[in-house]
């Protein structure tokens, strides 16, 4: 019993970080209606920088704020000037210049900081708690903490802020909004930095399990997108607990399912893929897209 | 004095020209109604004074150029706009809906005028934590009048508030835009099909055909032109 606690526990730490990093897609999404293939790379070049920060001697806590702010006012510049001049554009054309953000940044980090593995700081300390047989460091209840200080501060700012509800309008009627003075483009500029700012902590949280390296985030951002799908790509809520639920089922899945063992773990989050689009292709807590004629 | 005047205003969209050089005033504390038959121009000159339409030509508002300015600078000076199909925010409740009306507002007065809306519109405040949605197409429009009055507009846009409503929705909605003109003094542009329900409430009418101002006057005078009502009105 004991040996399966300390699985789910596990699921849950890999889990959360899934979770903000669906949490970033679900907020492109919901404010611009483009599925962001790009989040994972613009997370791990925000790592990199976290990781040139503290190789220079910054302290590690003070170069993952840094960051922070880089990839917030980066994801601004990425929508400006990248995306907005294919808004409006057909869904292919969007995916294909998603798709070229990607390999730009992976590209771009590993030119700037080549392909070596590289390690990067635990922010947390390296206590293991231990109750009754169920082992936990720090570095696990630290991610799940800091991913529910994110849902909070999020929940608080789309539902009691002035700008979180402005947010919320420019995504649902853009028309609308700028009837009523609202900045559409702005909005969605916000969008995209908050959703920059929260993949690169996502980075900089899952580093310390991995290693640093360009292609980091490849399968992080699969099971991302297997949360983010089975949440609804609309629903923020759905982005956590689908996270979750694949952190735990994947983690569950490797141990438990012989054949499946470590190796071949990521078909797990495919396999959730295929199965929601079967049965519930609006994911748990999506909307289904209703409209009246 | 002429809150709003409208000089030579061409718009469209892309290569398609829409207006081909209207101009018209609208007088402070007056309702003025723009008539004419569908793709007359009617919505395109409601969007070019909210700047949603690229435009030449010159329009003056409370005496400040606001050709080509964008729609939030316009909306910042006072104007508010209730656009054709209500704009709803469906997702959103009815008081955020009201909230959003307030958006450029940075005085404290909001959270008391979404109460003097429901106490103008007591339907909406009966459903204030509803999402506006679930509103019936009445309630709708209804809304879309407070949350435009939420500005504390100089001046209101109405495009086609009629549009989809039953008939005695549609009396009582104009009975309501009747009783704010007289408490408030609110200015007024609506743009209307249903002519003779709009020259009911209108002070000055204008008659719109593909894109030029073919007859403008006061609202009774172009009721009593029969030519005018025969040829544009249709009545």
């Amino acid at each position: 019993m004991a040996h399966f606690v300390q699985q789910v526990l596990d699921g849950l730490a890999s889990g959360a970080i899934y979770a903000s990093l669906a949490l970033a897609l679900v907020l492109i999404f919901r404010s611009t209606h483009i599925v962001n293939f790009a989040q994972g790379e613009m997370a791990m070049f925000a790592t990199f920088i976290a990781w040139q920060l503290f190789t220079w001697g910054v302290p590690v806590w003070a170069a993952i704020a840094a960051t922070l702010v880089v990839a917030f006012l980066g994801g601004m510049a990425v929508e400006r000037m990248v995306i907005r001049p294919v808004e409006g554009s057909s869904e292919l054309t969007i995916v294909i210049v998603t798709l070229g953000l990607l390999l730009v940044f992976n590209q771009g980090a590993g030119w700037i900081w080549d392909f070596i593995i590289k390690q990067f700081p635990n922010p947390f300390p390296a206590h293991v708690f231990d109750v009754g047989g169920v082992r936990t460091t720090a570095h696990t209840a630290g991610v799940v903490a800091v991913l529910l200080l994110i849902v909070l501060g999020l929940w608080a700012l789309f539902q009691h802020t002035k700008i979180g509800l402005a947010m919320r309008a420019a995504a649902e009627n853009p028309e609308s909004s700028r009837l009523v003075g609202i900045r559409v483009g702005r909005m969605m500029m916000l969008g995209w930095g908050l959703a920059a700012a929260l993949g690169a902590l996502a980075g900089c949280l899952v580093a310390p399990r991995l290693f640093l390296e360009p292609n980091m985030m490849f399968s992080v951002t699969i099971y991302a997108f297997a949360a983010a799908t089975l949440g609804g790509f609309d629903s923020p809520g759905g982005a956590v607990l689908g996270g979750l639920i694949v952190g735990v089922t994947e983690n569950l899945a490797g141990t438990y399912i012989p054949f499946i063992h470590q190796d071949l773990k990521i078909l797990v989050p495919l396999l959730v893929i295929v199965a929601v689009l079967l049965v519930r292709p609006n994911g748990l807590f999506g909307h289904r897209e209703v409209v009246r004629v | 004095m002429s809150l709003l005047e409208v000089a030579d205003l061409q718009a469209g969209y892309g290569p398609v020209r829409v207006l081909e050089g209207l101009s018209f005033d609208v007088a402070e504390g007056q309702t003025a109604v723009i008539l004419g038959a569908n793709g007359a121009g009617k919505t395109t000159t409601l969007r070019a004074l909210s700047g949603m339409v690229a435009n030449k030509g010159r329009i003056t508002f409370a005496g400040a150029d606001i050709t080509n300015a964008t729609p939030d600078a316009i909306v910042r000076r006072g104007v508010a706009h209730v656009p054709q199909g209500r704009g709803t925010f469906v997702q959103q409740t009815v008081d955020e809906n009201l909230r959003l009306g307030a958006y450029t507002r940075r005085d404290s007065g909001v959270r008391a005028d979404t109460e003097r809306m429901y106490a103008l519109f007591p339907r909406l405040g009966e459903r204030r934590g509803q999402a506006a949605g679930s509103l019936s197409g009445g309630e709708q429009q209804m809304l879309a009048i407070a949350r435009a009055l939420m500005l504390r507009p100089k001046l209101l846009l109405l495009d086609e508030p009629s549009l989809g409503l039953a008939p005695i929705v549609v009396q009582e909605l104009f009975r309501t835009l009747v009783d704010l003109k007289k408490e408030t003094g609110l200015t007024m542009l609506l743009v209307e099909q249903n002519a003779n329900l709009a020259l009911d409430v209108a002070d000055q009418a204008y008659v719109l055909e593909t894109g030029s101002i073919v007859f403008g006057g006061r609202a009774d005078e172009v009721r009593a032109d029969e030519s005018v009502r025969r040829a544009y009105l249709g009545y």
